[in-house]
Parts: structure tokens; C-alpha cells; sequence
């Protein structure tokens, strides 16, 4: 029924003024929003352009030629940046979301591991990653210990992940505790257990919700992983400083730059999307 | 009597749903406006777009004269003269009840931090709140939640309020409690439109009521007309219906 009344009806002349005026207002606010960004922009990019020493900083950051030079050797050191990332990546949330679990359960038995759990986070979270990278990188190999790796990319990345867990076992947490008491209330209420309750109402909620910042953990992540350079690990950072050093030229260090923001700027892009998607079709207020 | 509210053939769809078809009211000064009709009727989507919370596709409605439905108007300052109390209280958690109060009059009305907390613990001591001005809303029964909730659309001396199934989320207990409140602001004259499923509240309070019905006014008239000796057949199967379920 609604169907036909829908194709019967016409928009009355007020509602065609309307259209238009809102079509007025959208092109005054393109119109704002252009001049505004050529004015901004703009004015960035002639104080750039005519500083004193532009001359020499494009010489020595911008040289295209010898970017595309350096370009490979970087990419290939990328590719490590990238591994790390995504083993190290896998490890961490494995690690973090026990230790969340751990330091938001109630259970009496588990009272020794929740005050462990605090301790390492306290510890991780609040110690230099560069000062876990150097301890481990070094520290480790140093004790001779049988079946222990001393290769530096797998020491590198433990590293990494033990100060990672600590933050993103706490941002987890935080999802956790936002959680309103009645959501388990109603799932307990229901009959599930504690752990039913966790894992098929309060999880699911309190992980959309760290979304956002557990992606700002993950991008953190990725660029930290040059940190591992310090270790003598050829990874994009090392690749650049090295070719940086043999020719006095910095251009391999924007090559390096230009690749990660290459990654994490699609990255973030594509979460905004997703979260935002999952607001809409979980929200009828729609309109604010 | 001038009216405070009208609306002309305002027409709302959501995709191919036509929520309201070519609805007309007017609402005069002092008066108070009960919408009824079954779940999915459009009494909620009516108040939302009266307070501008979702934009109409066809028609007018007019504050005071003034078309609010003009794009090139300014919302924040139309909302401003409306109160608008919600089915599931949204009072804020994070401030307390003295908080919740006083946060519009004091960031949106720029009255003085005191004025404004004399105001609120003269309108909570009114309906018997004052011991829970400095409790956090979670701690209150749903009754006190939405009493709360009331004044709080009222401290900011709305035009024009709008109350959207104040009472469904409330144990019958409770229910009173809340009607009272709306019954003294009617003695007060304040201008009301609600939606409710309370035939009762609406018979006591209501100067016209409207039957709903997939987005149109089938039958309007006062109260003991509508709610006694309906015409419309869908209205008569509609509150058959109400009565069966024991709520006239």
C-alpha cells in the first residue's frame, strides 16, 4: 500500500523551493570550504617555497632521481617492518586480551595471575620501548642460554610485542569496564556463566568500542617496528639511514616516510568506514 | 488563540515506508495535544520531526508563525524552545541529577551557575525530588529518572513540550507519578504534545486527540469524543483493542 501512495506523490512546490535552497546552501558551503583550503594551503606553501634555505632542503630531501634510486633497497626493508607487524601484531592480541581477561576477573583463584598481570603492565607500559628493545636485543643473547634465538629480527619483535601487549591489554580493559553494569546483568540473568557472558556480550561490544584506538595502537605498532633498526635489523628505517649516511642526501628518509604513510593512511581510512557503517545500521537516531 | 504549533501536509518516508502522508494539526496556545494509535503509527517520527531530529520530505511546520522547516534556519536555536522528554529517560550518567538540570540553562541559556541551581532545586523540591538533587541517575527508580528528565526540559522554559511515551518504560506503579507531573503543567498551561498509550492520562489531560494511523489523523477531537464514541472503524478496532488489553 505504502508503495503506490509513495509513487502517487509529487513534491509540492514549497517542498521543490526547498530542494533548491538546500542545493544553494551546499554550493555556498563547497564555496567556503575551497577558498578556505586554497587560502590555507597556499599560504603554507609560499612560506616554503620562499624560505632561504629551500634551495638546499629540496636538494637534500627532495631529489626524485635519487629517490627512485634508493627506492628498492627501502621497499625491501619495508617488507620486514610489514612482517614484524603482522606476527608481532598476532602475538600482541593474543597476549593483551588474556591479560585484560586477567585483570578484569573476579574469580578467587585466579588472584595470583590478575596481581602478575597488573605488575606487567605496570612494568611494560611504563618502561622506553627502546630500553626493552636494547635489554632484550642484547640482555637475552648475553645469558647463552640453550634454544634461546639470538637472531635480532625475532628478538626485536618479542620486544616489541611485550611492551605492546601492556598497551593494548589496557585499552582492552578499558572497553571492558565501559560496558554497562545491566548488559550483565541481563546476559547473567539469562543463565549464562561468567565466561558465556564475557565472551558472547561483553567482548563483543567493548572490542567495537576500542576499534578506534586499538587501530592507533596498530599504526603505532607499525612504525615502532623501525625502532628494531637499533639492533642492526635492515628494516625500511635502516635501509634509509643507510643510504642517507653513505651520500649526505636525506631523500631516503621521505622515501621511508612516504611508504608508511602509504599504508597507514588507507588503513585508517577503511576502519572510519567500517566503524561508522556499523554506528548507522546499530542507531535509529540518525539525524544529529 | 493563537496556535504555537501547526503543521501542513508534512510527509516523512523512510526508503519506500511512508511514515507520515500529508498530515495537517495545530496545536494552540496552552493546549495540550494527545497523539494515539497503534506501535509504527508515527506518533514517535511526528515528535522527531517536530523537534527537527529528522528532516521532513514534503510540507510545513510552523513555531510561533515562524517555518522551522526552512533549510536556511538555525536548529540549535529552534530546539532551544522545545522541551522533548524521551521513552527511555537519556538522562546523562556521568553528571549528577542538580547537573543534569542545569547543564542547558547554564551552556546553552548562559544564566549564572547559581541562578540556574535555584531554579533546578526549586522545580525538584516542586515534585518531591530535592533529597535527590546530588545522586547520580543510575542510582534512581525509572519514576525519579523520568521526573528528572521532565524538569530538565523544563529548566530551560521550553514553548512548546513534547513527551514520547513518557510512560512505557515505567512499572504501572510508577506511571503516576510521572502523570502527575505533566497533569500539574497542564494546570500551568503549558503547550504539550504527547504521544501515549495511557487512554485514561490522555482523557483527563487531553484538550484534542488524534488517532494515527500508518502516517494520518483518522479521527481527532476531544477526548470523550475519540476515546468514548469513535466513528472511524479503525479507531473503534484500535481501542477495542486497548481495552481488551486492560489499559482504557
Amino acid at each position: 500500500m505504502s508503495e503506490k501512495k509513495s509513487s502517487a506523490w509529487s513534491p509540492s512546490s514549497r517542498e521543490l523551493d526547498r530542494r533548491a535552497l538546500r542545493r544553494k546552501l551546499n554550493r555556498k558551503q563547497s564555496l567556503i570550504a575551497a577558498v578556505s583550503s586554497v587560502l590555507v594551503l597556499g599560504t603554507l606553501t609560499i612560506i616554503l617555497v620562499t624560505s632561504p634555505g629551500w634551495e638546499v632542503v629540496k636538494a637534500t630531501f627532495f631529489d626524485i632521481e635519487y629517490g627512485k634510486e634508493v627506492f628498492p633497497t627501502v621497499l625491501k626493508g619495508l617488507w620486514i617492518n610489514l612482517q614484524l607487524t603482522f606476527f608481532g601484531g598476532l602475538a600482541i592480541g593474543v597476549i593483551a586480551m588474556g591479560l585484560a581477561l586477567l585483570r578484569t576477573t573476579k574469580s578467587p583463584a585466579l588472584t595470583p595471575f590478575r596481581f602478575l598481570a597488573t605488575a606487567y603492565v605496570d612494568i611494560f607500559r611504563g618502561a622506553p620501548l627502546i630500553l626493552i628493545i636494547l635489554l632484550v636485543g642484547f640482555g637475552v643473547p648475553a645469558l647463552r642460554l640453550q634454544g634461546i634465538s639470538s637472531n635480532v629480527i625475532v628478538l626485536g619483535t618479542i620486544a616489541v610485542v611485550l611492551t605492546y601487549s601492556a598497551y593494548v591489554a589496557e585499552v582492552i580493559r578499558s572497553g571492558i569496564l565501559s560496558i554497562h553494569p545491566s548488559q550483565r546483568a541481563a546476559a547473567r540473568s539469562l543463565g549464562l556463566t561468567s565466561g558465556q557472558t564475557m565472551r558472547f556480550v561483553v567482548l563483543p561490544q567493548a572490542l567495537r568500542r576500542v576499534v578506534p584506538p586499538l587501530l592507533n595502537d596498530f599504526v603505532s605498532l607499525l612504525k615502532d617496528t623501525g625502532l628494531v633498526s637499533i639492533l642492526g635489523v635492515t628494516d625500511a628505517v635502516r635501509a634509509a639511514q643507510i643510504n642517507a649516511s653513505r651520500t649526505f642526501n636525506y631523500t631516503p628518509y621521505v622515501v621511508a616516510a612516504i611508504l608508511f604513510l602509504l599504508i597507514t593512511i588507507p588503513m585508517t581510512r577503511y576502519t572510519d568506514r567500517a566503524i561508522r557503517q556499523r554506528t548507522q545500521a546499530q542507531n535509529s537516531e540518525g539525524a544529529i | 488563540m493563537s496556535n504555537v504549533l501547526e503543521l501542513q501536509n508534512v510527509r516523512k518516508a523512510f526508503g519506500s515506508e511512508v511514515v507520515l502522508n500529508n498530515l495537517s494539526l495545530q496545536v494552540p496556545e496552552h493546549t495540550a495535544t494527545v497523539l494515539i494509535g497503534a506501535s509504527g503509527s508515527g506518533k514517535s517520527t511526528l515528535l522527531r520531526c517536530i523537534n527537527l531530529l529528522e528532516t521532513i520530505d514534503d510540507g510545513q511546520i510552523f513555531l510561533d508563525g515562524l517555518e522551522i522547516t526552512d533549510p536556511a534556519i538555525k536548529v540549535d536555536e529552534i530546539r532551544r524552545k522545545l522541551g522533548m522528554v524521551f521513552q527511555s529517560f537519556n538522562l546523562f550518567p556521568h553528571k549528577t541529577v542538580l547537573e543534569n538540570i542545569t547543564l542547558a540553562p547554564v551552556k546553552v541559556q548562559n544564566k549564572d551557575v547559581e541562578e540556574a541551581r535555584d531554579i533546578a532545586k526549586k522545580l525538584l523540591s516542586r515534585f518531591d525530588l530535592a533529597d535527590k538533587a546530588d545522586q547520580y541517575p543510575d542510582r534512581l527508580s525509572g519514576g525519579q529518572q523520568q521526573r528528572v528528565a521532565i524538569i530538565r526540559s523544563l529548566a530551560v522554559n521550553p514553548r512548546l513540550l513534547l513527551l514520547d511515551e513518557i510512560t512505557s518504560a515505567l512499572d504501572p506503579v510508577l506511571v503516576n507519578e510521572v502523570l502527575s507531573i505533566v497533569r500539574d503543567l497542564k494546570q500551568d498551561g503549558m503547550t504539550m504534545v504527547l504521544a501515549t498509550h495511557e487512554m485514561g492520562f490522555a482523557t483527563q489531560v487531553a484538550d484534542e486527540v488524534c488517532f494515527l494511523e500508518s502516517g494520518n489523523i483518522l479521527e481527532r477531537g476531544s477526548a470523550e469524543q475519540v476515546l468514548k464514541n469513535p466513528t472511524n472503524p479503525k479507531t473503534q478496532e484500535f481501542l477495542k483493542r486497548v481495552h481488551q488489553a486492560g489499559r482504557l
